[in-house]
């Protein structure tokens, strides 16, 4: 069975990674398993790790000890281009070319399928009316991605993703600089994509309350290791928020969701003065 | 209309687009290349330049046109060109216009290496190309090593390439000052560039090194217009970012030496051929192409100004930093209004 078999559902995992830039080392002996088909989130302090772990998980870092696997097989024995049509990726601050129109930009996710010499198909064309279509910007397609504002500009990316048309979709915080009403947007937009083609998400993410929302699964990292690994419900609590960003908080259900939902305590504002620690 | 609809027409109007305009610049290429070769001290219509570049014997124009002014065209034809594409490649890897190898000092070490070739080592063409490649080669690492502290970081290697510029032009001057028996134009050549005295034999290791050394830049056209969205983007999209940056600049620095060698650091227009090319070429294909057409337009146009236009005669460097040294001032004072660094 090849990669590009898309009928099944692929597997990545890390095994007691170790991850760093030249000699500083930022992640430490980590496992972790991406279930298939599920949304992922991972939450944590900032510089705790997140996006290095995320970016070793795209096959952009090697880990200096530990491996990376992709559906059994180690992820940087694997040509980039075969990685690319299975794996996509959307890093924190893609850099759009000055002038460029969204179609153009939507249009090179479909680089991984192409060969140097084999023309633009209508299965490509296909693909990049589809992203536009689920990201509701095909309105957009003839409008230049510098006239955008910041959440029309997330969607095109998100949109370029999808072009790539891989199983497994990786997001470093894919609603930074976004309203409320823009992050949910595009949460949303990535949980329909989650259950509509059972695409398996990872993403890192801010926002505690969101992140416990929109996740089936959370991660929470701190100082470069994994303190939990769960379902929002199971894992996300007062002692765990303390420990991750030692910050003291108070854990209830979100009343819209059900699913936890972290309150801050802080030093004013607190209804009973909040006890000396 | 469909969105599929939307999606073919636009990108097959704008893919014709960019050709068209491609075409353009390739059409402005030909009829500078021609006037180049029919004006001179003796005019000589389309008619007789054709039969000479045919191969035919025609009285005085054979000698005028094929063994003084073809040369001269050709030359000033595939310097730009190169220095097109290598400097549109250095601009759009490291995403900022001022990264051409004229202003971070690549031109310079080539310059400064060939000077030496000529002047102190007496060395003949083809072995003063090899000469500068290596100083060109050598020129981009010392830079690249500078300035690398956690990464490369686009700011801090213009400034460290402009200082190593400046050292480098320091050297020329000093070589040249030394060469007594070197006349003016000779010394124009390598402080600013020029095409006069051109022959086949020094042209010949560039014609070789543009074509060979442009097909590989063309090779790697779409993996460098992907790496215009960052390194993480362009990797997770399947291109081999470490490969094709090697590749690219070692295309591009062969292109800025043998070029240089054969015509000295002719001013700006690796600097110039690609923000004009990008202006011309509707955005979202990739500008190798375009930005050498634009190159050679450059000093074939500026050749014919610095012969014809004036009562004395320029070297085309001369008229080419005319117009880059404005621009230059101009993309500084942008940058410094809108609050950004380089």
């Amino acid at each position: 069975m090849t990669l590009d078999d898309s009928s099944r559902a692929h597997s990545l995992s890390a095994h007691g990674v170790t991850l760093g830039y030249g000699d500083r080392t930022v992640v430490e002996g980590l496992d972790l398993a991406v279930p298939a088909g599920e949304i992922t989130v991972i939450v944590g302090a900032n510089a705790c790790g997140k996006s290095t772990l995320l970016r070793s998980l795209a096959r952009l870092l090697t880990p200096s000890e530990g491996r990376i696997v992709l559906d059994g097989k180690e992820l940087h024995e694997r040509p980039t281009k075969e990685v690319a049509r299975v794996l996509g990726l959307l890093p924190q601050s893609p850099i759009a070319p000055e002038g460029i129109v969204v179609g153009d930009l939507v249009a090179r996710g479909r680089s991984p399928h192409q060969r140097m010499l084999t023309r633009w198909s209508r299965e490509d064309d296909a693909a990049v009316a589809e992203a536009l279509d689920l990201t509701d910007t095909a309105s957009l397609a003839d409008r230049s991605v510098d006239e955008l504002s910041g959440g029309q500009r997330q969607r095109v990316w998100i949109a370029m993703a999808l072009a790539q048309r891989t199983d497994i979709l990786l997001l470093d915080e894919p609603t930074t600089f976004l309203d409320i009403a823009h992050q949910v947007e595009v949460l949303d937009l990535l949980t329909d994509l989650n259950r509509t083609r059972a695409t398996t998400i990872v993403m890192v993410l801010h926002d505690l309350n969101l992140a416990a929302r929109y996740a089936d699964r959370l991660v929470a990292m701190c100082r470069g290791r994994m303190l939990a690994d769960g379902a929002p419900q199971d894992v996300l609590t007062a002692e765990l928020v303390e420990e991750v960003f030692g910050m003291r908080s108070q854990v209830t259900p979100d009343p819209v969701s059900g699913k936890p939902m972290v309150l801050p305590i802080g030093r004013h504002h607190a209804r009973v003065p909040a006890a000396t620690a | 209309m469909s969105t599929l609809d939307v999606v073919t027409t636009g990108r097959v109007r704008r893919s014709r687009a960019r050709l068209l305009a491609a075409l353009g610049i390739a059409v402005g290429v030909v009829a500078a290349f021609a006037i180049s070769l029919m004006v001179g001290h003796t005019f000589y219509g389309p008619g007789e330049v054709l039969r000479v570049v045919l191969g035919e014997t025609v009285p005085g124009a054979s000698f005028t046109v094929g063994e003084l002014r073809l040369p001269r065209a050709v030359l000033a034809l595939l310097v730009g060109g190169a220095l097109g594409m290598a400097g549109v490649t250095f601009q759009t890897m490291l995403h900022n216009a001022l990264a051409s190898p004229d202003i971070i000092g690549v031109s310079a070490g080539a310059s400064a290496a060939a000077v030496f070739a000529i002047v102190v080592l007496h060395l003949d063409q083809g072995l003063v190309s090899l000469f500068a490649v290596v100083a060109a080669l050598a020129t981009a690492l010392a830079i690249y090593v500078l300035s690398y502290q956690d990464g490369v970081a686009g700011t801090r290697l213009i400034l460290i390439g402009i200082g190593i510029a400046a050292m480098l032009h320091s050297v020329v001057s000093y070589l040249l000052a030394g060469a007594a028996a070197w006349d003016l134009p000779a010394a124009m050549r390598w402080m600013i560039g020029s095409v006069n005295d051109a022959e086949w034999s020094t042209l010949a290791p560039l014609a070789i090194a543009v074509l060979v050394l442009g097909p590989v830049l063309v090779s790697q056209a779409g993996n460098l217009r992907l790496l215009q969205f960052g390194d993480d983007a362009a990797a997770a999209l399947g291109v081999r970012v470490e490969r094709t940056r090697v590749i690219s600049i070692l295309a591009a620095v062969g292109l800025i030496a043998f070029a240089t060698a054969a015509a000295g650091p002719v001013a700006f227009v690796a600097f110039l051929a690609g923000p004009i090319a990008a202006r011309i070429v509707p955005a979202g294909g990739s500008l190798i192409v375009p930005a050498g057409l634009v190159g050679a337009l450059l000093v074939l146009g500026a050749d014919l100004v610095g012969q014809w236009a004036f009562d004395a005669r320029y070297p085309v460097g001369v008229i080419t930093g005319a117009c880059g040294a404005p621009y230059l001032v101009y993309l500084l004072v942008r940058t410094n209004r809108s609050g950004g660094s380089l």
